[in-house]
């Protein structure tokens, strides 16, 4: 019998006899036949059997090669994992063990990484983590019980072979029955493609870290600008960033300009079509397995009800748009209902290009693409500066002052701020009548020409230590932004969906308190290209952060940049704390917004080393990354 | 003096790498095990600002002003090269620096090192400190001070902004002083002010490794220095029409 690198097959747990699992020739079997089936024709539909092999394991073969293979419209060099991109769609049941061979035919080292999926941490795949790496030539066995179910994925872990290529979709089944009601369940993949090595996009940005922006503020805007008073607005907003020595447009390291977007392994012109029959209800698996990109997801005239983030079923909330960061996922389910097709829109957030595809009645039809909207820009809130103090140009960083943020009644020296956390503050009720929020957010501040965006209120002023000269900017004034918009949507006519949101569906809140909170800052440095954790790359710590095994704690993040940090943690659950005591989410990675603070309970109940890293590639391999040790 | 100069290139190559390294303990995993993130680097880049020919009264000119870098986010090697000359001869002025830079503030860099003149002969060698980065309102700033073999101290400061125009269309204003804390008539320095030279370059980014250019030159001598020219007959002021490429690779 041939054996299809990718079958999934049905073996005893004793023995090594392998048999074709016969349910895979059904009707979500495509995706099981990438090696035969172009690529471009693969529907990434989902499996509607959900009974598995029962007690036998699931195993599967998985093969990581460097090749030259066709993609984005063009002839790429990439690394792949059984010779498609994105690789085979896994889809696992939830309650039994999972096998897979992963075998390195390439001459560097490489591994996978089972990213949201909680397991030994020897199988979690993070080279120099958890276990040595795959060497070339060589196979390893992962082999774990799958505890969870739903939307996750996979990638290389080692160097940036996730850009080249290294990733794929896995779906794990629920043991008992979905809370999710469906006729058609799609998985839609979102990725960022490059023509160029890795290696020399991050030696690009290493020289000039606005290489690939090409979004910047000129002279012709600020000509373009339609009165003289919106001209002088633009030229004092350009100064203050200027003289911050920032950009505003500082929204995505590397964008459109050597980026293809990718749906399910296909640019817009590949168009990957997800069929339906009007009135079917549609589940649409939204996964970013990009390197470096957020995507703006909508579907012109339709609505999507949002089930579950990063694989974890929430309350079901409708919503027209939502941000999805780089590693997070979100479940929908749309319901069209007339014989049309609708494009299924990924604009990457800076607007500087898009995935795109169908679902359509049948294959070949195409709705309208709408056009890129107007590229965002960064706002004073973005870079958690004192707007106040902004205006003009002699100011002072010294005589920053909160008197001048409206109310004049704000007095935070009497706050204890290290023990400040937005769950509690919307939750107990602690005293905010001395804060004012609401002037500070939108109320009786002059703008005076800067936009002010999305605020969010104030909830704490940053400390002395400003991270060291490897770190560019503080968050002076940190905000709570978990009701925000995403960067870039603030204005836009119709609902979006913010963290806010976001409540869990089952009720398995762990109810202890947490004993105590460890803080950390996001930070970087633009024109050099480094970016850390509290100023300090990963060569540059003294150990890993340590998890008490089985404690309760507060993880709490404030990001002193102006970029987004989609902030991963490998093998817990980081329960995201945005105000709804024992419905707050579960949620691996959480996309921190620019001068905000988020804060997340962590119960340590996985001991071993695990990854802690900001899931952009290049702020990762620039240091971005922690190891977290439970014992 | 020779032995100075690989006394300091060895030093600021030892230098270089020499923030902490990695040990297995940053991971918390067995010393032999490999690195899960390397520490960034080396990288290196060359940058060519000016490469120009001059064309004014009487005389066509070529300048040259090129600098690179080698080395990790802290500390890097850095080496700048400039000079000029008349079309078709070689270089009057010509000099290189070979210098040690470590980051010490977000955009700010000091470097250590030492300038060699080749021309106007004869050679000379100059202990060099300094700095360099952006200040705000992003002006890029090289300032340094050099202090040469027999003594004599000098200073250079250049600044120059990046106007963007449109995304591709950049005007760069540049302002260059040099300045000498004590007169060498050898060399037609006189003490003070010597020389300014202010430039205003349209470049265009083809792509942004590559951009030509055209632009006007005004430079000024001042003072002694200008004195000194005055009794060999020439000129204190020139204005030159530029054209160039600036490159980075
Ligand atoms: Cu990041």
């Amino acid at each position: 019998m041939k054996k299809s690198n990718i079958q999934p097959v049905r073996s005893h747990a004793s023995g090594s006899r392998r048999h074709f699992l016969q349910a895979a020739a059904g009707a979500g079997a495509i995706s099981l036949l990438d090696a035969i089936v172009p690529v471009w024709a693969r529907s990434m539909s989902v499996l509607r059997e959900q009974s598995g092999p029962g007690d036998d394991l699931l195993e599967f073969d998985l093969a990581i090669r460097a090749h030259r293979m066709d993609i984005a419209g063009g002839k790429g060099n990439v690394m792949s994992i059984n010779n498609t991109i994105p690789g085979p769609l896994l889809e696992w049941y939830e309650g039994q063990d999972v096998v897979l061979n992963v075998r390195n035919e390439m001459d560097v080292d490489t591994s996978i990484h089972w990213h949201g999926i909680l397991l030994p941490f020897e199988m979690d795949g993070v080279p120099g983590v958890t276990f040595r790496g795959i060497k070339p030539g060589t196979t390893f066995q992962y082999r774990f019980p799958l505890k969870q179910s739903g939307t996750y994925w996979y990638h290389s872990h080692s160097q940036l072979q996730e850009q080249s290529g290294v990733y794929g979709a896995l779906v794990v089944h629920p043991k008992g029955p979905d809370p999710v009601v469906y006729d058609r369940d799609y998985v839609v993949m979102l990725s960022d493609w490059t023509f160029e090595d890795p290696h020399d996009v991050l030696a690009k940005l290493k020289k000039m870290g606005d290489y690939y922006n090409y979004q910047q503020v000129t002279v012709a805007d600020i000509l373009d600008e339609p009165t003289s008073e919106a001209r002088s607005n633009a030229i004092r907003t350009k100064l203050a960033w200027d003289r911050m020595r920032m950009m505003p447009s500082d929204i995505a390291d590397v964008g459109g300009t050597t980026y293809s977007y990718l749906m399910n392994g296909l640019h817009p012109a590949g168009n990957w079509t997800g069929l339906f029959k009007p009135g079917e209800r549609v589940r649409l698996r939204f996964i970013n397995g990009s390197a470096m990109s957020f995507f703006n997801v909508r579907i012109p005239g339709l609505e999507m009800r949002v089930v579950a983030t990063d694989g974890q079923n929430v309350q079901p909330v409708m919503t027209d748009e939502f941000q999805i960061g780089t590693a997070e996922t979100y479940d929908v389910v749309v319901e069209p209902r007339e014989d049309r097709a609708y494009t299924v829109m990924a604009e990457s957030i800076d607007r500087s290009g898009f995935a795109a595809g169908t679902l359509a009645p049948r294959d070949g039809m195409r709705a309208p693409i709408p056009p890129l909207r107007k590229p965002p820009k960064l706002t004073m809130v973005d870079m958690g500066m004192d707007h106040g103090a902004m205006q003009g140009g002699g100011m002072d960083h010294s005589g920053m002052n909160h008197g001048d943020m409206g109310s004049g009644g704000m007095d935070h020296s009497g706050m204890d701020h290290s023990g400040m956390n937005h769950g509690d503050m919307s939750s107990d009720g602690m005293d905010h009548s001395g804060m004012n929020h609401g002037d500070m957010g939108s109320g009786d501040m002059d703008h005076a020409g800067h936009d002010m965006g999305n605020a969010g209120p104030v909830v704490a002023r940053h400390g002395p230590d400003h991270h060291g000269a490897g770190n560019a900017g503080v968050a002076d004034l940190q905000r709570d932004r978990l009701g925000e918009r995403g960067t870039g949507l603030e204005n836009v006519p119709h609902r979006v969906l913010v963290y806010r949101d976001l409540k869990r569906l089952d009720d398995d809140f762990d109810d202890r308190p947490p004993g105590r909170e460890i803080e950390l800052h996001l930070t970087g440095h633009m024109e050099r290209y480094m970016w850390s954790f509290d100023g300090e790359q990963f060569h540059e710590v003294d150990g890993p952060i340590e998890f008490n095994y089985g404690e309760r704690l507060r993880l709490t993040l404030v990001n002193d940049t102006m970029m987004n940090h989609p902030i991963h943690l490998h093998g817990m659950w980081m329960e995201m704390e945005n105000g709804h005591g024992r419905e707050i989410p579960r949620k691996h990675t959480i996309n921190v917004m620019p001068a905000s603070r988020v804060s997340a309970l962590i119960t340590a109940d996985a001991p071993g080393r695990w990854a802690f890293h900001c899931h952009l590639l290049y702020h990762m391999e620039m240091g971005m990354f922690r190891v977290v040790r439970v014992s | 003096m020779r032995r100075m100069k690989s006394k300091c290139i060895l030093l600021a190559l030892s230098v270089l790498y020499a923030t902490p390294g990695f040990t297995a303990k940053q991971a918390g995993t067995p010393d032999d095990w490999a690195i899960p993130m390397h520490k960034p680097g080396p990288y290196w880049m060359v940058l060519g600002d000016r490469a120009e020919t001059g064309f004014a009264d009487g005389h066509d000119s070529y300048t040259w002003d090129i600098q690179g870098w080698y080395g990790y986010d802290w500390n890097r090697l850095r080496w700048k090269t400039e000079g000029e000359g008349v079309q078709g001869e070689s270089p009057e002025d010509a000099e290189l620096q070979l210098l040690f830079s470590r980051m010490f503030a977000p955009y700010w860099e000091w470097q250590v090192g030492v300038r060699h003149d080749f021309e106007p002969g004869p050679t000379r060698n100059h202990f060099v400190t300094g700095i360099q980065g952006d200040a705000p309102y992003e002006f890029e700033i090289d300032a340094a001070l050099f202090i040469s073999e027999d003594g004599d101290a000098s200073a250079r400061l250049e600044a120059e902004y990046d106007l963007l125009l449109t995304q591709r269309l950049i005007l760069q204003p540049r302002l260059e002083i040099n300045a000498a804390f004590s007169e060498v008539p050898a060399f037609g320095i006189g003490r003070g002010i010597n020389n300014s030279e202010l430039g205003l370059r349209l470049r265009y980014e083809l792509r942004r490794e590559i951009a030509p250019y055209i632009g006007v030159s005004w430079e000024q001598q001042y003072g002694d220095t200008a004195d000194l020219l005055k009794q060999e007959g020439e000129d204190t002021s020139e204005t030159s029409v530029v054209v160039g490429v600036r490159f980075w690779f």
